[in-house]
């Protein structure tokens, strides 16, 4: 777009008939809440901000604490990414393109970890992994495997949490796809699995991506479930939030490094989908 | 049942017809019932209003929708067979689609798009790729192979579905609408092209349209549906002759009026009577051009034999004249020239006198067999 026409975009849209409620004065009793909101989300980060120990952060940041938390945090959310991408596109495709008795019920079921309190899906996964749990007993039993305070249970408990977030995305995006695509293909002589891979996947890329950064973004932030299900033990289950939580009783700037880090991840993200979400709006 | 236009090759005969059909589909109120049968090379034109199940036909075809009774045979091979169960699945029928917006994969480049099918075939890629060219070659897009179909103009994207549909090699065709979705330049090239094309396809070809010209161009018969059933078919030059029902005859702009022929007299409805110029009798249509009726703001003299007071209800603008619709003892629309609209000044509600004259009729039997088509 050349600058003269982004000017004429920014004049279309304010030429429409004049709207009197655009030019009488804002109430107040709207405008001084609204500022109050405004201030109260956004303080908080200014005050991580400026209390950060900006002279000490190259050296605290390359402590060994701190390094391992970071590294276990992005290896686990991203091993949950990749377990809810497995597990969770197929449950997508199926809530989207297949019609079958209780479709209604199992949506509902799939977007309960939304809102459930994370420590409860903690309590409830060490009910059924733990290692007098339904599953986990016959685990540990059979395959000697026990997945709670290991690092794959942070696995399980931050793709229990994330998971959602992915299959909402990506069935919506599918919703949006243009199944006639799916049927063009067919008469070309693909099958289902063919037409899935070759056809439907490419065309929903974008939402399936958008849908795996936000699963990490939940999965990197998770807390909960995390020390409900897998404890808290630096190096193999004490992840960025948990080294936080931790930190915040010893170490008051530790916990604030910390919490940059976190910061810096949450808005390279947004950054990322505000193309794609929020720049289209 | 004969094709008598373009296509010398294309005169199948009933025995060797690639698809025989009948293809029965009930949707709660609609119910397609619809017998069909498309020779090697021959081109049928499904025509009919919007409504009337031609896409409802090209989707149990496809293998899109299941048949609800019938049968539906390819080159010998049951698809479709509700009574014995047999059910042959779209990616197996090896039937090719041109679909009415294309649907070119937007994330495959014009060769892969072309090159999905062969390679579903069974093809390598390398020469999945290879047919592809040759196929982009043939609709004169080779230059084009590596363009993503949003970087293509219509026609261009047109006839790479065209290509992707034929690299199959199906034995039947199915063209949806295939230029519905082109301005009216570019659809006058790509119907020439699409002509040249369907007269090199030795399968079954079945092109779904409303628009004659289509019809008229690129088929070798007609198959007339309306409201789920057959209400015509034949040679092209046939059925716009002689139409047999108001659809037909609007789409090739006649006036058309069934009546009980009695000598020259046509009784229309009861108390008028057209004269026509050739006897028949029993029951008939009556079919003229609408340049063929005339218009007087007042009641003509001398001894015209078709006259009656008509209702403009509407005027448009037709070519280098004005179409008029009158209504009346019959509904009819009439040409007539600027010089006579200026004479006339026609607005909706004012009354003229029609005149139509008895040599410009033309008259042919109402009985259903097919006669006229012999």
């Amino acid at each position: 777009m050349s600058r003269r026409d982004a000017v004429a975009a920014r004049t279309d849209r304010s030429t429409p008939p004049p709207r009197p409620r655009h030019t009488s004065r804002v109430p107040v009793a709207l405008l001084l809440p609204a500022a109050l909101g405004l201030l109260f989300l956004v303080l908080p980060l200014v005050g991580l901000l400026v209390r950060t120990p900006w002279s000490t952060l190259p050296q605290r940041l390359t402590e060994p604490g701190v390094l391992t938390a970071l590294r276990l945090s992005v290896q686990a959310a991203t091993l949950a990414t990749l377990l809810s991408l497995v597990l969770g596109v197929p449950l997508a495709w199926l809530l989207a393109r297949v019609e079958f008795p209780g479709r209604r019920l199992v949506r509902a079921l799939v977007t309960v970890p939304l809102v459930l309190p994370p420590v409860v899906g903690g309590v409830a996964l060490l009910l059924v992994f733990g290692r007098r749990g339904i599953l986990g007993s016959w685990l540990d039993s059979t395959f000697g495997v026990s997945l709670p305070f290991t690092t794959a249970g942070v696995v399980l408990a931050e793709a229990f949490v994330a998971m959602p977030f992915l299959v909402v995305a990506v069935e919506g995006a599918l919703r949006g796809a243009d199944v006639r695509y799916e049927e063009a293909a067919a008469t070309l002589g693909a099958g289902r699995w063919t037409t899935f891979t070759r056809v439907t996947l490419p065309l929903v890329a974008p939402g399936v991506a958008a849908g795996a950064v936000l699963c990490w973004a939940r999965a990197l932030g998770e807390f909960g479930a995390t020390i409900t299900f897998a404890g808290n033990f630096p190096g193999r289950t004490q992840t960025m939030p948990l080294a936080v939580y931790l930190a915040l009783e010893t170490d008051l700037e530790a916990a604030i490094v910390l919490s940059l880090v976190l910061l810096t991840v949450s808005v390279a993200i947004l950054a990322s989908l505000r193309d794609r979400w929020l720049g289209s709006r | 049942m004969t094709a008598e236009t373009g296509k010398p090759a294309a005169v199948p005969a009933f025995g060797d017809a690639v698809l025989d059909a009948r293809l029965v589909v009930d949707r709660g109120a609609f119910r397609l019932d619809l017998p069909l049968t498309i020779g090697p090379g021959e081109v049928v034109a499904l025509l009919g209003p919007n409504g009337a199940g031609k896409t409802t036909a090209l989707r149990a075809l496809a293998g899109l929708l299941p048949l609800t009774a019938g049968h539906l045979r390819l080159a010998g091979r049951h698809l479709d067979h509700p009574d014995r169960r047999v059910w042959i699945p779209a990616e197996q029928r090896g039937i090719g689609v041109v679909f009415q917006d294309y649907l070119l994969f937007p994330h495959l480049n014009a060769l892969d798009n072309v090159a999905f099918g062969p390679r579903r075939q069974g093809l390598s890629r390398h020469r999945a790729r290879q047919r592809a060219a040759r196929w982009l070659t043939r609709v004169g897009l080779a230059e084009h192979a590596r363009r993503k179909p949003r970087q293509l103009s219509g026609g261009q994207a047109q006839r790479v579905a065209l290509a992707r549909a034929l690299a199959v090699e199906p034995a039947l065709l199915l063209l949806d609408e295939p230029l519905a979705a082109l301005d009216a330049r570019t659809r006058l090239d790509t119907r020439a092209q699409l002509q040249h094309h369907l007269g090199g396809h030795t399968g079954a070809t079945l092109l779904v349209t409303h628009d004659p010209i289509d019809a008229v161009v690129l088929a070798d018969r007609l198959v007339v549906i309306e409201d789920g059933h057959l209400v015509q078919e034949g040679d092209v030059a046939t059925v716009i002759d002689q139409p047999r029902t108001d659809f037909v005859a609007r789409l090739v702009g006649l006036n058309l009026h069934r009546g009980h022929a009695d000598g020259h007299r046509v009784r229309v409805t009861d108390g008028f009577h057209l004269v026509v110029g050739d006897r028949h009798t029993g029951d008939v249509f009556v079919a003229f051009t609408p340049s063929t009726v005339a218009l007087h703001p007042r009641r003509p003299d001398g001894g015209t034999h078709n006259t009656w007071p008509a209702t403009v209800t509407g005027i448009q603008r037709h070519g280098d004249h004005l179409r008029v619709q009158l209504a009346g003892p019959v509904a009819v629309t009439a040409d007539i020239t600027p010089a006579a609209a200026a004479r006339l000044t026609p607005r909706p509600g004012q009354t003229l006198w029609a005149t139509v004259d008895a040599a410009g009729t033309r008259v042919y039997p109402a009985t259903p067999t097919p006669r006229a088509e012999a």
